[in-house]
């Protein structure tokens, strides 16, 4: 060590250059990583909390059903049982955090037609139709209820 | 100047440890306290998606969906999730007709007529949610990554947009979003499943043709339709650990 300290000055003096050199990289690192980088991988922990911060359009079936109870009564036994609200009715987030925002109008034959309207490539079980040979231009809901389509009748 | 080699590796090798160790103190120090965690907890989680192809009308009600949910760009370019028309003759599977008009926004009109020999079928597609991500590995910069819930996020503060992971996916999920010039795909609507609410594409969904499934979570219903269907990932070959399941899937799909 003596002799260290006596003949290797030059030696000293590079690895006081490297010990500077991961000093600050360490301290550069330190202040341009987040902290919570790598805290589950090599990534920023943050950026789960950043995906999920987005508003949501789509309020889902359970919000609808808070108030509109009654509706999955109507769809009970039918084809439509397990079609969600807002396939229809489309995004209403926020109508369901204020109801005083009225949903948009539907226009029945339209949206019934986007899934019934016969297409090649529809699996054969589904149920669709030819609208003209079918109706001939009369109103799907003049004879289907869209909650129960088994049922005749409106709503 | 004499310094044998033993007292010379001896000597650096304890500078070598001396700096090391500052560098680690130094490091915890300015890491500082980790942040509190949410009440979702992600490690409970391992997020799949099932794909029914023979329920699949071709609506494009989960296009519209994931477009208005996600904001995604109109434009015919961007997509988080469409659906395609498989047009395949026969046993000719290398070459099936594919078409996509405007990713199934707006539904598909016909093309094809009744009884021309070939079977057609429509196909859903989003991000494969992959355990073994090739976009993952590619990312030079830590902006895209698999999720303790596996779910493939991307983090847009981070991404460079240098467009590796758009060329690194297999099943073409990923674009450059043309506002931010940083790359965007599904999410498995990440701010939904959080809450406890379905990602718009399942929820949007008529026919039960998508349904997302929590592997991590024994009750969950997904246990039961991997026992009693047969399923199939797109490009096993690739062993990129997809987690998206198709059901009736045709070997012409690519």
């Amino acid at each position: 060590m003596r002799r260290l300290l006596r003949d290797g000055g030059h030696l000293l003096r590079v690895a006081g250059l490297f010990a500077a050199g991961i000093a600050a990289f360490v301290v550069l690192r330190g202040i341009l990583v987040p902290s919570d980088f790598g805290r589950f991988g090599h990534y920023r922990a943050g950026a789960l909390a950043d995906n999920a911060k987005r508003p949501v359009r789509f309020a889902g079936k359970t919000a609808c059903l808070d108030c509109h109870g009654e509706v999955a009564d109507a769809q009970k036994g039918s084809r439509h049982a397990n079609v969600r609200c807002e396939a229809c009715h489309g995004p209403l987030a926020k109508h369901a955090d204020d109801p005083g925002i009225a949903p948009a109008k539907l226009s029945a034959a339209h949206l019934c037609l986007t899934c019934h309207r016969a297409t090649v490539g529809r699996p054969a079980k589904f149920p669709q139709v030819d609208p003209e040979e079918h109706a001939g231009g009369v109103e799907c809901t003049s004879c289907h209820r869209p909650h129960h389509p088994e049922q005749e009748g409106k709503s | 100047m004499t310094l044998d080699r033993r007292a010379f590796f001896g000597t650096a090798g304890k500078y070598l440890i001396v700096t090391a160790a500052t560098a680690k103190v130094i490091e915890t120090f300015l890491a500082g306290a980790t942040p509190e965690p949410a009440a979702y907890a992600a490690a409970d989680h391992w997020w799949a998606m099932i794909l029914d192809i023979e329920k699949c009308i071709g609506c494009g009600n989960c296009v519209r969906a994931c477009k208005a949910e996600n904001d995604v760009p109109l434009e015919a370019e961007y997509f988080r999730t469409w659906v395609e028309r498989y047009h395949v003759r026969g046993d000719d599977l290398e070459h099936p007709d594919v078409d996509s008009p405007n990713g199934g926004y707006d539904g598909f009109p016909d093309k094809y007529s009744a009884g021309d020999g070939a079977r057609t079928f429509f196909v859903p597609k989003l991000c494969n949610h992959c355990a073994h991500s090739p976009c993952v590995q590619v990312c030079p910069v830590g902006a895209t990554f698999v999720s303790p819930d596996g779910v493939v996020l991307v983090d847009k503060s981070y991404c460079l947009g240098c467009r590796y992971c758009v060329q690194a996916c297999p099943y073409g999920c990923r674009f450059i979003d043309p506002r931010t010039h940083t790359v965007d795909k599904c999410n498995l609507c990440y701010h939904r499943i959080t809450k406890g609410l379905l990602p718009a594409c399942v929820e949007n969904c008529p026919t039960g043709s998508r349904m997302i499934g929590d592997l991590r979570n024994p009750k969950d219903p997904i246990h039961a339709f991997l026992r009693e269907h047969k399923v199939q990932v797109l490009k096993p070959q690739m062993a990129t650990g997809s987690k998206a399941f198709y059901n009736g899937l045709d070997g012409s799909v690519r």
